[in-house]
């Protein structure tokens, strides 16, 4: 009898196991947002910055963040040495064999964001003109966007008791007076500029162009990690200045194509669980059957 | 049909239980520690390490300890081996306080816990690429049917009584007993779905996980780890519960299921091999450093297990399938610590160790976890063939080694 109940229990859940499999393969693809030439965005050029940091104090001051104090040899020093829950964007160093300079780095603002991808009630979620918006209503405070972040951009308020996840929004609570993100307002040399992607996209070429030995040949952001609406150009390896090599597919590509062939329309689960249901409900009657015999 | 299951009855605060008290209190400190100041103060937990031990143990190798109740209703009530039937409620038992523990454990960890409500209830704001999201949700779930599935174990007792809580009890069994096949179905797909999830939940980090880890194959390589150390957590209980509250030895039993088991484990190492041999990474194997030395590590421990399990089929003995269980439970808890938190690298020279309270908060909570356990197998109906009445009181020593479960 128990084999019989098996056997007919794994035909069950066989044909279950196909009939869930067929949608997922048919129509398995997942759709990744496309850059969109009219979203705000950021052209930063690594050519350019001079490391005065202007933009640095502008965007706490912009964004009431405090300052990053560290006491070196008594004295006290604003210098923050990374993105952290006070400081939304940095000037970093950076040296090769070729060339040394600065960096600015801040949130990427990316086509199809990881951090939003793995939200899970979209506290951090793609907004109005391609920013990527916090809504601290929504937050539990997980941190699946730090681990999810290939930039390391979102950070967290490790010090406080009731924290907040801490990035760069654009100061998109700036837009209503007509102004911009502070940093690049604040730029003297304009290795920061504030604009659409398109136009910004077109301006980087156009740098390119115009000084073809000063620059890489490419602008990183383009297609990097599915795209990101902040842009950079830079006189070295773009993994000197801190961005890292991603390809051209969005960072959650793996993890959203595999849970949506996975989960597709939600057909599989249900269709594991109506197989299943028969399967026990047929095994615990035989199990009754035979206790009553 | 095997002796019914019965509560074991006896005293319940024992010097193992005293120690546990005392681990109860200090993780209670270091908890009240953490909620005033923050996580920042009481845990080494960082902007490169997000996740610490509270995740990556509490909950990923916590609710893979908690995988016996799944393993189990897919042997019983799946592959109809009605013969195991008498190791089921013990295993519903453990995974049941299994997954409240790492719900608790949670609490811990989430920054802004107070608005945890808002996960199950939200439903509009629900993010479907939300990997993390599908986890809660399904664990959840999956508590509240681990708890169901319990309760004809609670409604016996109640029976016992008298009064109005006896009349609703003997009115509800028959009733939760009907349902049990399809809420046992619910109990066997959420775990498929939140196990292999909780692997998937690293597929987005590709430039932080190592390539020793870091694989589209997650989601199997997870399910297939839940399931073995679900199997190995039954063989730790059934033998452990023998010696603390005296019951019969079910070495016979679980020599059979043995075999299975240890396939299991081998296929699970052959899929991950064949797979780092597809990808053309075998060599991270030797050049990794301390990632590599892991690896064999992992390796080792379940080829062990395997080969181990799979002699039970044949000359089955306690103490090699004891030796079984724990090396598999060793293995698969290492491969998810290792996936988690070894083989993560955020850059940056990130580093995280435990701290002090993160350490004290994780063994309060285990060891809340055995007095629950304890104290539920000496109330309630769970254990079958328990000696009866029991005369003298659980070994010190092997009620402390519980603490593992």
């Amino acid at each position: 009898m128990a084999d019989i109940g098996r056997r007919s229990a794994l035909k069950i859940l066989g044909a279950a196991g196909a009939a869930a499999a067929v949608p997922g393969e048919a129509d398995a693809r997942v759709e990744f947002r496309k850059a969109n030439a009219e979203d705000y965005g950021l052209l930063v050029d690594a050519v350019r910055c001079v490391g005065c940091r202007a933009c640095v104090t502008k965007c706490k001051e912009a964004n009431g963040k405090g300052q990053d104090v560290r006491v070196v040899q008594g004295a006290a020093y604003d210098a923050p040495i990374d993105l952290n829950a006070t400081t939304l964007t940095v000037i970093k160093a950076f040296a090769t064999e070729k060339d040394t300079g600065f960096v600015k780095a801040q949130c990427m603002h990316c086509v199809h964001p990881a951090c939003a991808s793995v939200c899970m009630m979209q506290a951090l979620h793609k907004g109005e003109h391609g920013v990527v918006e916090y809504d601290v209503t929504r937050c539990i405070g997980c941190r699946n966007c730090q681990i999810a972040c290939p930039f390391n951009v979102p950070k967290f308020e490790w010090a406080s008791a009731t924290p907040k996840i801490v990035k760069c929004e654009l100061c998109r609570h700036r837009y209503k007076d007509g102004k911009g993100p502070a940093c690049a307002e604040v730029c003297p040399r304009d290795a920061v500029t504030f604009g659409k992607r398109g136009a910004l996209l077109e301006e980087a070429k156009r740098r390119i162009a115009a000084r073809p030995g000063a620059y890489q040949a490419r602008v990183y952001g383009e297609t990097d990690g599915g795209g990101t609406n902040v842009l950079y150009l830079s006189p070295v390896g773009f993994d000197a200045i801190g961005l890292p090599d991603l390809g051209t597919e969005p960072a959650p590509s793996l993890s959203e194509t595999v849970q949506g062939t996975l989960y597709q329309g939600f057909v599989a689960p249900v269709v594991l669980l109506g197989a299943l249901s028969v399967v026990t409900w047929k095994n615990s009657r035989q199990a009754k059957k035979e206790e009553g015999r | 049909m095997s002796a019914p299951a019965r509560p074991v009855q006896g005293k319940f605060v024992t010097p193992a239980i005293q120690i546990m008290l005392l681990m109860w209190a200090l993780g209670t400190v270091a908890g009240l520690y953490r909620f005033t100041q923050g996580l920042g103060a009481a845990t080494a937990m960082s902007d490169g390490f997000p996740w610490g031990i509270w995740i990556a143990f509490d909950v990923v190798v916590g609710t893979g300890l908690a995988s016996g109740g799944y393993a189990m209703a897919l042997l019983v009530y799946v592959f109809n081996k009605g013969k195991f039937h008498p190791l089921v409620r013990p295993a519903l038992l453990t995974s049941f306080l299994g997954y409240s523990v790492a719900g608790v454990a949670v609490t811990f960890d989430l920054g802004r816990y107070w608005n945890m409500w808002r996960i199950p209830v939200s439903v509009g704001h629900w993010n479907h690429t939300s990997i993390l999201l599908e986890v809660a949700l399904c664990m959840m779930a999956y508590t509240a049917v681990l708890f169901l599935e319990l309760s004809p174990a609670v409604l016996e007792s109640a029976e016992k009584g008298q009064g109005r809580l006896a009349d609703f009890a003997r009115a509800a069994r028959p009733k939760v007993e009907r349902a049990l096949p399809f809420i046992i179905a619910v109990g066997l797909v959420l775990p498929t779905m939140h196990q292999s999830s909780l692997g998937s939940l690293l597929l987005v980090a590709r430039t932080k996980v190592h390539g020793l880890w870091h694989t589209g194959l997650l989601p199997l390589l997870f399910l297939f780890t839940a399931l073995a150390m679900g199997y190995a957590i039954i063989y730790f209980e059934s033998i452990f519960s023998s010696v603390a509250f005296r019951r019969q030895l079910e070495t016979g039993l679980l020599g059979r299921l043995g075999a299975a088991v240890g396939a299991l484990i081998a296929a699970f190492v052959l899929i991950r091999f064949a797979d780092l041999a597809w990808k053309g990474r075998l060599g991270l194997t030797v050049t990794s450093g301390v990632q590599s030395f892991f690896f064999w590590v992992e390796t080792v421990l379940f080829l062990g297990a395997a080969w181990l399990f799979r002699q039970q089929r044949h000359r089955p003995s306690a103490q090699a399938q004891l030796q079984a269980a724990l090396l598999a439970l060793f293995a698969g808890s290492l491969y998810r610590i290792d996936a988690f938190l070894v083989g993560f690298n955020p850059g940056s020279n990130w580093v995280y160790f435990p701290t002090l309270p993160e350490l004290l908060v994780t063994l309060g909570l285990v060891a809340t976890e055995t007095m629950a356990y304890v104290w539920i197998v000496r109330k309630f109906p769970i254990l079958a063939g328990v000696a009866m009445p029991e005369t003298r009181t659980a070994p010190a020593a092997a009620a402390a080694q519980q603490g593992v479960s």
